[in-house]
Order: C-alpha cells, then structure tokens, then sequence
C-alpha cells in the first residue's frame, strides 16, 4: 500500500498537477491515438479485411474487369485511385465501430471521470484511423507499382494528391466517429461501412461516368467521391484538373466540420443521460 | 482544507422522463470510512454514483466530493476520485499493463512515472504475471480488479464502487473485500453501492438504505438492526409432520417458513429464559425439534422491516437461506 491521507490536503495542485485544460486535451489526444494503434494491431482481423480486401478487388477489377473497359490508359492507373477511396470506407468502418465500443461499454465513463475530454477521445479514433489509411495507402501504391501502375506526377503534383487524399481519409474518419457515436450497437455502426464503400461504385472510380445510365449521370458527377477521383488521377497521370480540385477540397471540408459539428454535439447528447 | 467530510449531499433529486430515480437524497461520508449504499435493483443507487462522480448532473440539490462542488468544481472532482463502474472499463485488446500505463498518462503522469505505477498496481492486485497478457484471456475476476487497479491510478481521496462484486464467484469477491479494506487502511474514503446486504455488513462503516430514490435508513450496521426485533429462533423440525405441526401453532408469529428445510423461525429477545418457553409451547412432548439456532437479526430483516419488501436479487436470499443454523 503505497497510498496516504496526504493528498486530501494539498488543494487544487500536488500530485499529477494537472497542466492547462488545452494542453492536457493535446497529452489525452496523444495517450488516445496511441491506444488506437495498439487496438488497431491487436484487432489483426480486421486490418487483414481493410488491407486486403481493397487489393484483391484492385487485382479484381485490373485481371478480370479492367480488360473489358476501356478508359484511354492502362487500367491499372485508371483505377488506383477508387482502390484509395475504397480503402479509406474499410478504415472508417473500423473507426465508427471503435467508436461505438467505447460509447456502449463502461469505458468513456472511466475517462470522463478522469477528466479525458470526449475531444480527445475521438480525436484518438481519428488518428489511429489516419494512420492506418496511410498504411493501407502504401501498400495499396506497392502493389499496383507491381502490376504495372506508372503515374506521371512531378514532386507538387504528388504532394497535392496526398494533399487531397489526406483530406478525404480525415473527413471520412470524423464521418465515422459521429456515426460510431450515432449507433447503438457496434453491429449498426458497421452497416456504415457498407454505404461509404458503395459510394465509389456510381462515381468514376471504376469506370468512366458517360459509360453509366444517363439517369445516374446527375449523381455520378455531383457526389463527393468524383472530385476527389478526378483530382487524384489528374494529378498522378499530369492531366489537367480542371475546377476538380476545388469541389474536391469543399466537399471534404464540408464534411469535416459538419462531422466535427455532429460529433460534438452527438457526443455531449451521449453522455448527458 | 477543513476537515470538512468527504462526501456531502442535500436534496438530490434526478428523474429521467416521468421517472423519479432520486427523489431528495441527502447523505454525509466521513473521510476515510466506507460508506455503502444499499438498495435493490432500480433503487438509484447507479444514479446516485453517476452525479458524484460527474458523469451526470443532478436536476435539483447541492452534492460536493472531497470538498468540491460536483458541479461548479467539476474538474476538481474529477482529480480527486476514482470510479469503479457496473461494467468493466478497460480494454480487452490491450495488456493490463497497457492498460494501466494508458491510464497513468491520462491522469496527467510521465511516461517513466506511468509505467512504474502500472507495475506497482499490477504487483498489488496479483496481476503481475498476467500483465503482458491480453485483458480477453483475463478470468472474470481478474478484469475486476484490473478495473479496480485503474481506478486507483491517481491515488483517489475518494473510490467509487458501483456494485463491485456483482457477478464475481466467492473467490474474487473475497479478493474485492480484500482490497477496498486495505484501501481504508490507507486513507482513502469508498463509496460502494450494493444489493448483497451481506456485503455492506461486512464492509461498511455505515450504511444508508436506498429504495424508490429515497434514503429509507442511515446508519451503522448494528443501528439498523436495532431497528428491529433483536433475535430470531430458528427451529429445525424432525420431520414434515412436526414441521406442519409446529407451522400450526405458531401461526402468524413465523417469520419464516422453509418446508424443504424444515425450518420455521420466530422473533425472541434471545434470552434464555424466551427460548425455553418457546420450545415448551410448540413442542410440549419434546419430540417435533431436532436442533434450533438463534440469530441476530440480518440486514436482510431490517429490510424488510424498512421497506415491506426484500432487498436484493433472488440469488443473494438463496444465498442469506444456504446457512445451517449453527447449534447454539
């Protein structure tokens, strides 16, 4: 027994003294990202679903679609950058559910108790979710280099795409915390995944838009996937971008501050009962 | 600081809808005892928990934990205590040695220093072995008191228990009663809810009876068993024929009944001179008794005395009825 009566009387400061409410919300931010992480590699199910599901289906649709659809280039290239997005709504399903755990389980109580702002904790989800759609990003860029994917994008072109890219993965990640804080059990907050992986489909991740129904050209253009496809391809192949990267850069930041919003609020209604 | 009292509550009230969970409470907690909060199921008792330990706030009434407003000085609070919950709050993918050092770095500590308490916990709750093992292979037991061990990370003035022992096998609740008296020994003041009478007996400086939100009796454990007649003579029959018959004369003066066991017990004073009349009025020919016991009253009486109906869930009667009467 290590503990004594001395505590009661040291007042507001002594043991643990607790640094200013912002810099303490950054620690917890960094304490809850690193707790994401090992979640991450000990939930090895998972991550083997969220990394090779979208390879496979990269080798799906290059070996058995790709040579049926004609695209103007390899299709490979074409494709690499729906498999990124694809990749981005597994990584996010795995963030609503970790999300949903810790809001069904007895767990968020311990770290209001201890004084963790909800902040923290989502922002935690949110980091280990960034950090494993960089991992799946890599791997995802390795294997389609195998297979004969050859971008023409100079150093800016790059960085603006892992720009965007990076950009995407974090608005679908706060997505997914609000709909982990949305669902009652870790089952629903799952289903989510499904409808962010479905999104790529009707866009031009796959195939080219005038190939589709003219009834879906209206949603194909106009939903957020496609700008952000349109600006990955242009800049990894050096086409022109056109007005792709503005809508591309609005949807996503729309997304993330009405998730952000969302979260906050969701997370407060959570927790008030 | 005053020597003010570690818990302070007046006129807690708190519903949820139309229904009324805590309808002015009022409770005082010395430093450094154990208080238990007894109530059946739906009592409040888990309400209660929650609004002093900040989780929730209260719709009417003043509560103020180690000497701070749980509202106004909610963070103040949340450095001072520690919350032991229903459902176990650590996680299964993290070693419990992770998962203390997560919480030592939460409760504001170096990583050095973190990891030095993880080892100090997991050595003190016998965890040490397992604690680079993943929580999932943990026993039942085992998570109990990991959960135990991470709420006493930051050294609380004051540990909440919300039903500590619920669904734990004799064993590990032995192991539970174990710690929460070491803790008192060093300090600290524990707050535990619980529907095991047995168990606020057994730990508890005082006891508050908690039912329909309301605080029926406060008290020490022996003040409430005062409360009602002191003794029981418990009577173990010969056979079913003599336990019918025995039932007959007494009547509505059986406070018991127990056909399996053949046991029927009856209030005395416990004198010596009561029992004995007692046993010439129901077994004049001095052939229906086989044994008798008395007993002091159990909290379990005093229950029902307070309330007008039992405490607990089925199991812990099962539990209370178990006892051989002892031969006195």
């Amino acid at each position: 027994m290590s503990s004594n009566v001395r505590h009661l009387d040291r007042g507001s400061g002594g043991w643990g003294a607790v640094p200013p409410a912002g810099w303490a919300v950054v620690a917890d931010w960094v304490t809850m990202a690193g707790r994401g992480l090992r979640l991450t590699r000990r939930n090895l199910d998972a991550v083997i679903t969220s990394l090779a599901l979208p390879v496979l289906l990269m080798l799906l649709f290059v070996y058995l679609f790709g040579g049926a659809i004609d695209t103007g280039t390899r299709y490979v290239t074409y494709v690499v950058p729906g498999v990124l997005l694809l990749c981005a709504g597994f990584g996010a399903s795995m963030t609503a559910v970790g999300v949903t755990n810790d809001m069904t389980g007895g767990i968020i109580d311990r770290f209001r108790s201890m004084d963790v702002a909800g902040a923290s904790v989502l922002a935690g989800h949110v980091a280990a979710s960034v950090v494993r759609n960089l991992a799946s990003t890599v791997l995802v860029f390795g294997v389609a280099f195998l297979i004969g994917f050859r971008p023409s994008a100079g150093p800016l072109d790059w960085v603006a795409a892992a720009g965007v890219l990076l950009l995407f993965i974090l608005a679908i990640s706060w997505l997914a915390a609000a709909v982990g804080l949305l669902a009652r059990s870790p089952e629903a907050a799952g289903g989510f995944s499904f409808l962010i992986m479905f999104l790529p489909y009707p866009s031009s991740a796959f195939v080219p838009i005038d190939t589709m129904p003219s009834w879906l050209h209206g949603f194909a253009d106009n939903q957020p996937v496609t700008p952000v496809i349109e600006t990955l391809r242009g800049l990894l192949l050096g086409l022109p971008v056109g007005s792709s990267p503005w809508k591309a850069v609005a949807w996503c930041l729309g997304i993330l501050v009405a998730s952000v919003a969302a979260a906050g609020v969701l997370f407060r209604r959570r927790t008030a009962a | 600081m005053p020597r003010e009292p570690a818990i302070e509550v007046s006129g807690l009230e708190k519903s949820y809808g139309s229904l009324r969970v805590l309808d002015g409470v009022d409770l005082e907690v010395q430093r450094g005892s154990v208080f238990a909060l007894l109530g059946p199921n739906g009592a409040g008792k888990t309400t209660a928990v929650r609004i002093l330990a900040t989780l929730v706030r209260a719709d009417a009434g003043r509560a103020r934990v180690a000497g701070f407003d749980v509202v106004a000085d909610r963070r103040q609070v949340r450095r001072h205590i520690g919350l032991t919950g229903q459902f176990a709050a650590v996680d299964d993918l993290q070693t419990g040695e992770e998962n203390l050092r997560m919480m030592g770095r939460l409760a504001g500590l170096p990583g050095r220093a973190a990891r030095r308490r993880a080892a100090e916990l997991l050595e003190r709750f016998d965890l040490a072995e397992a604690g680079r093992r993943t929580v999932a292979t943990w026993s039942g037991g085992m998570r109990r008191r990991l959960d135990l061990a991470a709420s006493l990370v930051r050294e609380p003035a004051v540990l909440f228990l919300d039903e500590p022992t619920t669904g734990l096998d004799p064993r590990s609740r032995q192991a539970v009663w174990q710690v929460v008296a070491e803790l008192v020994g060093s300090g600290v003041t524990v707050f535990l809810t619980t529907q095991y009478l047995e168990e606020a007996d057994r730990l508890a400086d005082r006891i508050a009876v908690l039912d329909g939100g309301r605080v029926v009796a406060d008290g020490t454990s022996a003040q409430l068993k005062e409360q009602v007649a002191g003794h029981r003579l418990d009577l173990v029959l010969a056979d079913p024929a003599a336990f019918e018959d025995v039932a007959r004369r007494l009547g509505g003066r059986a406070v018991r009944h127990d056909r399996d066991r053949r046991v029927v017990g009856v209030a005395t004073d416990g004198s010596a001179a009561h029992v004995r009349a007692l046993l010439d009025e129901v077994d004049p020919a001095r052939q229906a008794v086989d044994r008798f016991a008395v007993h002091s009253a159990t909290l379990d009486d005093v229950f029902l005395a307070l309330t007008g109906h039992p405490a607990g869930p089925p199991d812990q009667h099962d539990h209370q009825d178990e006892k051989e009467p002892a031969n006195v």
